[in-house]
C-alpha cells in the first residue's frame, strides 16, 4: 500500500485539476506516501468474519417522503457564486473536452 | 453544432452487414416523475425558471445531508421487476467523482458495483424478415438509481459547444432529479437488423415506463435519454451462429444523447456505416464517445476514453444502505401493469388487426393513440387508417415521432374520433374527411368546424344517387351482367363511376348497395 509512485500522484494531480510543480509532485509523494502508510494500519485489524462497511450505523431505508419543501429562492442560491449571469451559475470553461 | 462538421468516410450499409456484425450496447437514462428530487425536497418541475428549484443539498452546500426519495426507490423496484430484474436484497449508492461543473458537489451519487436491479430481459417484437414478427430479447444487464446532472450553457462559443465557449452558466434545476440508468448486455445475433432492434427495444422500454407511470419518457424534453454503444466484429457467419458468437468484440464508439426513437435507428446505422470505413481502410476504432446530429443525420467525434474516466467511486458514507424486504418487493410486483407483450397480443386481439397490421402500428408508435381513439368512440380500422395516414406521415417529413408531432399540433385522439364519426354518421365520405383531415392537421379547427367552414357535407338527395346509379348501370351492360351472375366484386368499377357522377358528392357504401340492390 505504501508503494505510491510519483506517476500515481500525478495522475491524481490531473484528475483533481490541480497543477504541481515538480518539487511539489516529490514532495507530495513523500507527504501522501506517509498517510496511506498510517491509514494502511487499519489493515491490521483483527477484524476476522466483519464484513465491510461504509456507515458507522446500523441503518437501512433512511427514506423521506415524496413531498415537495421550499426550495432557495434563485437570488439565495446564487448568493455565494463568485460569478453569476442569467440567473445562473458562471464557470469557468471547461479544458477543451467534454 | 454547425454543420461544417468533417464528413467521415462511410460505406454502404449493405455492403458493411456483408463483411461485418454489428453489437450494440443501449443505455437509456430515464427521468423519474417523482414530485421532488432524489436525495432533498426541491421540486422537479419541467421549465421552471433557472435556479428556482435548489437547495442546499442538490446544491453541495457544506454541511447539507441528503435522504433519499421513498417513491424514487420504488419506481426503481418497480422498473426492475418490469424488465424480469432480480432486486438487491441489499445496495448502496457510490460517488461518481469527476471534474465538471453540471453538478455543484464535483460527484454525481450514482450506484455502482451494487444496482437495486440487475440480470434482467425485456422482449421486443421485430420485424421477421418475411412479413411476420418474431421475438428478439434483450438482455438486462442492471438498473441502477443516480441523479440528473444541470443544464450548462456555453458561452462565446460559436457553436453552443464547449470548445470555444469562454464561460459556462449553470442552472441545477435539473441536478438531483431521480434519474434510473437502465443498461442491456451486449445486444449480439441482429445482424442488419441491429438499429431496427435498437429502435424496438426504445420503443418497448418507453412503452413499459409509461405503463409503470414512473415517467413522462418525454424523449424530445430529456426525459429519456440513449447513449448507444457500437462496435462491429467480422463477420464469419449467421449473426447466431456459434461461430460468430465466438468472434470477440470490436472496440466500442459510443454515441451520446440519441434522443428519438428514428434517431436510435438512424444513428447506429450511421455508426455500423461509419466504423466498416475505418476497419476496411486499415485503421483501428478509436474508444471514444460520438455526438449524434439530427440535422444531417451523422456522428461527430467527442471526447475520447482517457484518464478522465477515471471516477474514483467509492461508497457514498452521506447515505445509508438501501435494503428494499422481500415483502415490499412482492407488494411492488403485485402493482405491476398488464406486461406490454401481453397486452399488444390482447390488442392485436381485440382490434382485429393482422400481424403486419400491427407491426406498422407499433413501428408508427401509434398504438396508445389507437386505443385512446377506439376508447374516444372510432372504430379499429379507422383509427388506425387515420393515424398511420396523413399524420405519420408529417411526422415523418418532419423528422419526428407521431406522438410528438400530434402532441405539437394538439392533434389528439378524440380529434381522430370526432373525425370518424363524421364519416360514419353518413356526413362525410371518405375523400370528404380526408379533406377535412388536412384543414385539421394545418390548424383549422377540429373536424366539425372543418366541415362547416369548408361546406363538406354530403348529399343525402338518394334521388340523385339513384338516378347516377341508374345512368352508370345503363352505360355498362355487360358489368352489370357479370354482378347479376354474382361477381359481386366487379360492382367496383362501377361505384367509382357513380361517384365520378356525383362528384365525390356521394356516400360510396350506398352507391354499393343500390347497384346490388338493383342487379341482384
Amino acid at each position: 500500500m505504501s508503494s505510491l509512485t510519483r506517476a500515481d500522484v500525478s495522475h491524481l494531480a490531473g484528475l483533481a485539476r490541480i497543477e504541481l510543480s515538480d518539487a511539489e509532485l516529490d514532495q507530495m509523494v513523500g507527504e501522501l506516501g506517509v498517510i496511506i502508510e498510517s491509514v494502511a494500519k487499519v489493515q491490521q485489524a483483527p477484524i476476522g468474519e466483519v464484513a465491510p462497511m461504509s456507515h458507522p450505523l446500523p441503518l437501512t431505508n433512511v427514506t423521506r417522503p415524496d413531498v415537495v419543501r421550499p426550495s432557495l429562492t434563485p437570488a439565495q442560491a446564487l448568493s455565494g457564486a463568485p460569478a453569476s449571469d442569467q440567473q445562473r451559475f458562471s464557470v469557468p470553461r471547461i479544458l477543451d473536452e467534454e | 453544432m454547425t454543420t461544417t462538421h468533417q464528413a467521415d468516410a462511410v460505406v454502404d450499409y449493405d455492403e458493411a452487414l456483408s463483411r461485418f456484425d454489428p453489437v450494440m450496447g443501449l443505455e437509456v437514462h430515464v427521468e423519474l416523475h417523482t414530485n421532488t428530487k432524489m436525495f432533498c425536497g426541491c421540486p422537479t418541475e419541467f421549465g421552471a425558471e433557472p435556479n428556482s428549484q435548489v437547495c442546499p443539498v442538490c446544491l453541495g452546500l457544506p454541511g447539507a445531508l441528503p435522504v433519499v426519495n421513498e417513491k424514487a426507490v420504488e419506481s426503481a423496484i418497480r422498473i426492475g421487476l418490469a424488465l424480469n430484474c432480480e432486486i438487491a436484497s441489499w445496495c448502496r449508492f457510490a460517488r461518481k467523482n469527476y471534474f465538471y461543473p453540471d453538478m455543484p458537489k464535483n460527484f454525481q451519487t450514482s450506484q455502482y458495483d451494487e444496482p437495486i436491479a440487475f440480470e434482467g430481459y425485456l422482449d421486443v417484437d421485430v420485424d421477421d424478415g418475411s412479413g411476420g414478427t418474431e421475438v428478439f430479447r434483450v438482455e438486462i444487464e442492471r438498473a441502477h438509481m443516480e441523479e440528473d446532472t444541470g443544464k450548462s450553457l456555453h458561452i462565446g462559443g460559436a457553436t453552443g459547444r464547449i470548445h470555444g465557449a469562454d464561460h459556462s452558466l449553470v442552472d441545477y434545476n435539473r441536478a438531483g432529479i431521480p434519474l434510473i440508468e437502465i443498461v442491456t448486455k451486449p445486444l449480439v445475433g441482429a445482424g442488419a437488423r441491429a438499429p431496427e432492434v435498437a429502435k424496438a427495444y426504445v420503443a418497448a422500454l418507453r412503452e413499459l415506463l409509461r405503463a409503470l407511470d414512473v415517467s413522462d419518457v418525454k424523449m424530445e424534453q430529456g426525459s429519456m435519454r440513449c447513449d448507444a454503444n457500437v462496435s462491429l466484429r467480422a463477420k464469419t457467419g449467421e449473426p447466431t451462429s456459434a461461430e460468430q458468437l465466438a468472434v470477440p468484440l470490436g472496440t466500442r464508439t459510443e454515441t451520446k444523447n440519441v434522443n428519438s426513437l428514428r434517431s436510435v435507428e438512424r444513428a447506429i446505422r450511421y455508426e455500423i456505416s461509419r466504423h466498416a470505413a475505418v476497419l476496411d481502410s486499415g485503421r483501428s476504432i478509436l474508444q471514444e464517445t460520438r455526438h449524434w446530429h439530427e440535422d444531417t443525420g451523422v456522428t461527430t467525434s467527442g471526447r475520447v476514453k482517457s484518464d478522465a474516466d477515471d471516477y474514483r467511486y467509492f461508497p457514498e458514507p452521506d447515505l445509508v444502505p438501501v435494503a428494499p424486504s422481500r415483502e415490499l418487493v412482492e407488494a411492488l410486483a403485485a402493482t405491476l401493469p398488464e406486461p406490454p407483450a401481453e397486452r399488444r397480443k390482447r390488442l392485436q386481439n381485440d382490434w382485429g388487426y393482422s400481424d403486419l397490421e400491427m407491426r406498422d402500428v407499433y413501428n408508427a408508435g401509434a398504438a396508445e393513440l389507437i386505443e385512446q381513439t377506439v376508447a374516444a368512440g372510432a372504430s379499429p380500422a379507422a383509427a388506425r387508417k387515420w393515424w398511420l395516414g396523413e399524420p405519420s406521415r408529417r411526422a415523418n417529413e418532419e423528422a419526428t415521432d407521431l406522438v410528438s408531432y400530434a402532441a405539437g399540433i394538439g392533434f389528439t385522439p378524440a380529434t381522430v374520433a370526432e373525425l370518424d364519426s363524421l364519416v360514419r354518421s353518413g356526413r362525410l365520405n371518405d375523400s370528404m374527411a380526408r379533406e377535412v383531415l388536412s384543414g385539421v392537421l394545418a390548424g383549422e379547427g377540429g373536424p366539425t368546424a372543418v366541415a362547416d367552414a369548408k361546406g363538406l357535407e354530403l348529399k343525402q338527395d338518394d334521388g340523385a344517387l339513384e338516378a347516377a346509379v341508374d345512368v352508370v348501370i345503363a352505360a355498362n351492360p355487360d358489368v352489370a351482367a357479370k354482378i347479376s351472375d354474382g361477381k359481386v366484386a366487379a360492382a367496383g368499377a362501377l361505384i367509382g363511376q357513380v361517384m365520378k357522377a356525383m362528384k365525390g358528392q356521394a356516400d360510396a357504401g350506398k352507391a354499393r348497395e343500390l347497384i346490388l340492390a338493383k342487379l341482384q
